[in-house]
């Protein structure tokens, strides 16, 4: 009963992670979208969360664009004739920048790989219960019977 | 799981700071100017004594420092000595304008991705290294220039204007 709880927790929570991202999603402004998907170069962050002067004339450079009806495909072309292909926060998909994909996928499913490991090993640990997955008390010792007989004696129960 | 690693620790190495030192041939890769229309690189100055600056628009220092590089190119200027600025991670637009803010008359290279930057090992902008006739960088200093400095370490390295 433990072990299909546990398994119907993961489950939930594994679903709950691939939901997550999909709810939050909202429509945004152009530049702002543009902001969460380009690189500040000099500061090597995302643009959205740079602050320094370099990254405040970048969001002006992507702003006025926007505000001039420029698509997300043109912005991006300027930004990348203008820093070149490192503006773009998605790494590619060769050489050191391919653990961006990589390692993460490897470390999620070595994590469920870990987890269900161990809720396999507890449930075959609790084996040997009762119908409610409980294990049974042993008797009490002559001495422990005693011990007890005597309390309640004194008690006087 | 070894292999994720692996790959982690052959990136952090394959990323590891380059950069150049004083004796070092300085790196002449070839770069759009900053006004459009062609290519330049420090490769075409050889026989030339020349101050390369790092700079960008959007950054205070170099603002203070232009002016006495400008002033510094119209004395020493010429056949043997230039100022050769590089734009480096900025905006074109952004660039030229600086440029003509603080009327430089010097030469002027585009570095949008930084990699001739990373080349030379600058850590900011403004950086600064005179490069001999040679190619090999003879000063280099990791801020801006002061009047002082370039009157008192670079002017005494560079040939008389006319010889």
């Amino acid at each position: 009963m433990r072990g299909r709880t546990a398994l119907a927790l993961l489950a939930a929570l594994v679903a709950v992670a691939a939901l997550a991202p999909a709810a939050s999603a909202q429509p945004r402004p152009l530049a702002t979208e543009i902001e969460s998907e380009v690189m500040c170069p000099v500061c090597g962050t995302l643009l959205e969360l740079a602050e320094s002067p370099q990254a405040q004339r970048e969001k002006a450079f992507v702003a006025r664009l926007a505000a001039k009806g420029k698509s997300k495909d043109e912005i991006k072309d300027a930004l990348v004739a203008e820093y070149g292909d490192a503006v773009l926060a998605l790494p590619q998909g060769s050489g050191f920048s391919l653990s961006a994909y990589v390692v993460p996928i490897v470390a999620f499913l070595v994590a469920v790989a870990a987890l269900a490991l161990g809720i396999l090993r507890w449930r075959r640990g609790s084996g040997g219960g009762d119908a409610d997955g409980r294990m049974p008390e042993p008797d009490p010792s002559d001495e422990e019977s005693a011990r007890l007989d005597a309390d309640l004696a004194r008690y006087d129960l | 799981m070894a292999a994720a690693l692996g790959l982690l620790v052959f990136g952090l190495l394959s990323k590891g700071s380059s950069g150049v030192a004083v004796g070092d041939p300085a790196p002449a890769a070839a770069l759009p100017t900053l006004g459009g229309g062609g290519s330049g690189s420090l490769a075409d100055y050889r026989g030339r004594w020349v101050l390369v600056n790092f700079w960008a628009s959007w950054c205070v220092p170099c603002r203070q420092e232009a002016p006495e590089l400008e002033r510094f190119q119209q004395q020493h200027g010429g056949p043997k000595f230039t100022v050769l600025g590089i734009d480096s991670r900025d905006l074109s637009g952004d660039g030229r304008s600086f440029v003509r803010r603080y009327h430089l008359s010097y030469p002027q290279l585009r570095d949008g991705d930084g990699d001739t930057a990373h080349a030379f090992g600058t850590t900011g902008v403004p950086e600064n290294f005179l490069v001999d006739p040679a190619g090999k960088v003879r000063l280099l200093m990791r801020g801006p220039v002061t009047a002082d400095y370039l009157d008192d370490s670079v002017a005494p390295l560079l040939p008389g204007k006319s010889s």
